[in-house]
């Protein structure tokens, strides 16, 4: 099935994804449409919602960065043959272990971020790690493996962050992390006396600096161009493709597939645990308690899927979905018209990403119709 | 003591199980005709939403519970279309499911509940009925046990329903044959597409039966985080219970009793001697899936044909 999956996703063009957003968007306007909601002016809202000003852009930036990520995590497992469903659970992970480096480790700025990234992505990449060993030691179906280990990450999350000397007081979420682990854009200066003076000249970089943009976006690129290079340039990746797409074959050829399977699980974690380190450095500065999944990590297999499962390919698609899902939280309070529409457009994107074939068939389909006089026979 | 304990541990696993039981028959009838279907968990949440929404307007629990069959059958419909006649990706497709199922039914919420992401309560007395109130004295043991919902024992009799529709009827024999050589089964003259067809949207009517079974029998309102993974633990059971029928009925009676320990747990009369942070608690039904499916590997096998596209030549 992995094969059919790959030869599927590889082999649909970009013309068609660009025919699936636009058709996924199109679905949107009708279910708006058909609720009483004016279409247009909704698209406009979402439209003003992420281009009309500079933080604007800075916040769609914001959302699209975890989004990058764990859509990288899933579309390197989808290139490996391993569908990783556990980019949620890999992304609570990940927060948990940077939220705790940043506030608990002691640390100079810059060297205290890297670190705490690290451990929140080296924890999350043992978390995929397991999924993988799972799969390879006792054949466990990695979908299964992997939503289970979701529910047991987001239950740890909650244990953890209200255990004391971890939780703060008068919240259920951790202590926040040290000023020396944030990545923010100059944090501490923004809020200066001469920051405020500065801004205050600066229009443009006032509104852009009220947001909490970061570096994690700069990292979330180098890390897409670097699975690209992984998977395509070296041995690793040429032997992790390899296994993905002959498992036997490959197995003939030498190369340890259990042991690949693992470290392609383990791969994919860490990068949907950088998503999650990321966020927490970035924006939130500590990890909840959570009442639910957030969702970043389940959003993931839409960008995969979106981007063509090619690690260059989450980025374009990830920027489209942070775009959606920021300017499409505008329209709750523009229009009063419900903000999931945005994962209707998304699903009904995906769903037609699902069928490359659909105007192939639909095409044989209308010529049969013509030459049989119009007998148009379901299925 | 013991035997009040071991009653409440029963009754909550039935209790529990009925979602679980529905769903996962949906994925049973499905894949045993090579479907995959990823997107039940899409199905049931917009079931769940359908049923309580339908429910409380209607002032009727059975209104709900058939009108979130409908809804769930609506939405299997597309499944069945992009990976029938259109050759889609199962799995895809069934991501895509899980996106618009939820969507949409929060969407509806949002439109018909002001603005809410939660449908207002049905009144006890519309919620589904325990047909056997009364019948056992009160707070007995038998009591505990099988005064459970309808919906408890109408998953039951589906269980012996579709055993029998699968193994021993003519149309049965067609779904399995289809699941497992579509091609020689399309040599006998089986329409295929249609047989395919009906299975899919048959695991959605399931899998709207299965949130409803949630959402106006358990509790009696729809909320965003109701269904919150059901839906995959069904397909969990689904695949350990091997896709047959009495398989994953014992699969999710596994489930729910681990669910049910969860509770019983953590009560407030046993945290006093044993006591486990609930968050803890939470983790074992997880756990303990993981833990089966180490154990159970190798012997579990997915029809023949099952997530393949079939394509006439």
């Amino acid at each position: 099935m992995s094969k059919e999956k790959k030869r599927l996703l590889s082999a649909s063009p970009l013309l068609f994804t660009l025919f699936s957003v636009l058709t996924g968007l199109l679905v949107g306007a009708v279910v708006l449409r058909i609720s009483g909601y004016n279409p247009v002016q909704a698209y406009r809202v979402i439209l003003d919602g992420i281009f009309s000003r500079p933080s604007y852009v800075a916040y769609t930036i914001i959302y699209s960065t975890p989004l990058i990520l764990t859509g990288l995590s899933v579309a390197f497992a989808f290139r490996t043959g391993l569908f990783n469903i556990g980019a949620e659970g890999q992304f609570i992970i990940g927060a948990l272990g940077a939220a705790l480096a940043g506030a608990f480790l002691n640390l100079p700025p810059v060297i205290h971020a890297i670190v705490a990234a690290l451990a929140g992505i080296a924890a999350a990449a043992i978390w995929g790690g397991i999924a993988g060993f799972l799969k390879a030691r006792f054949g466990v179906n990695e979908v299964i493996a992997t939503i289970m280990l979701n529910w047991t990450a987001l239950y740890l999350n909650n244990y953890v962050v209200t255990l004391p000397g971890i939780k703060r007081p008068a919240a259920t979420a951790t202590a926040f992390i040290l000023d020396s682990a944030r990545i923010e854009i100059l944090p501490l200066w923004k809020m200066s006396e001469a920051g405020r003076a500065w801004r205050m000249a600066h229009p443009f970089w006032h509104d852009i600096l009220r947001t909490p943009l970061n570096a994690g976006i700069l990292i979330a690129l180098f890390l897409a161009f670097f699975c690209w290079w992984l998977l395509n340039r070296t041995t690793l990746g040429y032997e992790l493709r390899a296994v993905g797409y002959n498992p036997d074959c490959s197995e003939h050829v030498g190369i340890d597939v259990k042991r690949r399977m693992i470290s392609s699980m383990a791969i994919a974690g860490g990068l949907a645990g950088a998503a999650g380190a990321l966020h927490v450095l970035g924006w939130t500065r500590q990890a909840a308690e959570l009442a639910a999944m957030e969702g970043l990590g389940f959003d993931g297999i839409a960008v995969a899927l979106i981007g063509g499962a090619s690690p260059i390919g989450c980025i374009p698609a990830g920027l489209l979905f942070g775009a959606l899902k920021y300017g499409g939280s505008k329209l709750q309070f523009a229009l009063r018209a419900p903000i999931e529409v945005v994962n209707i457009v998304i699903g009904s994107i995906v769903f037609f990403v699902a069928m490359p074939r659909l105007l192939q068939i639909l095409a044989r389909r209308l010529k049969r119709k013509k030459e049989t006089g119009g007998d148009s026979h379901a299925a | 003591m013991l035997l009040e304990s071991l009653a409440f541990i029963i009754a909550t696993t039935l209790m529990y199980s009925a979602p679980l039981i529905f769903t996962a028959l949906g994925g049973v009838v499905s894949e045993n005709a090579g479907v995959v279907n990823i997107g039940l968990e899409g199905m049931m949440t917009l079931g769940a939403f359908v049923g309580a929404a339908v429910g409380y307007f209607a002032g009727d629990a059975w209104i709900g519970f058939l009108a979130a069959g409908v809804a769930g059958g609506f939405l299997a419909f597309f499944h069945a279309l992009a990976c029938v006649t259109f050759l889609a990706d199962h799995i895809v497709s069934g991501i895509a499911i899980n996106f618009i199922g939820p969507g949409v039914a929060l969407f509806l919420s949002r439109y018909y509940f002001d603005g809410a992401t939660q449908t207002l309560s049905l009144s006890l007395d519309a919620k589904i009925p325990r047909p056997l109130n009364g019948v056992f004295e009160q707070n007995g043991f038998l009591d505990m046990v099988f005064n459970q919902y309808a919906t408890v024992y109408l998953a039951l009799l589906l269980v012996v329903l579709i055993w029998f529709v699968l193994y021993k009827t003519r149309l049965g024999l067609r779904i399995r044959a289809v699941g497992e050589h579509p091609k020689a089964a399309d040599t006998l003259g089986i329409d295929v597409f249609k047989i395919k067809y009906l299975a899919v949207i048959t695991s959605g009517v399931l899998a709207g039966f299965g949130g409803a079974a949630l959402s106006v029998a358990i509790v009696s309102r729809f909320s965003a985080t109701l269904v919150s993974g059901q839906g995959f633990i069904a397909l969990a059971a689904m695949i350990f219970g091997k896709w047959k029928p009495q398989g994953t009925l014992l699969a999710c009676l596994l489930f729910s009793s681990a669910q049910g320990l969860t509770v019983f747990l953590g009560r407030a009369d046993l945290q006093r001697f044993l006591p486990i942070p609930s968050q803890l608690l939470a983790m074992i039904p997880f756990l303990l899936t993981l833990a089966v499916l180490i154990g159970f590997v190798g012997r579990s096998r997915p029809p023949a044909a099952d997530g393949l596209p079939y394509e006439k030549d």
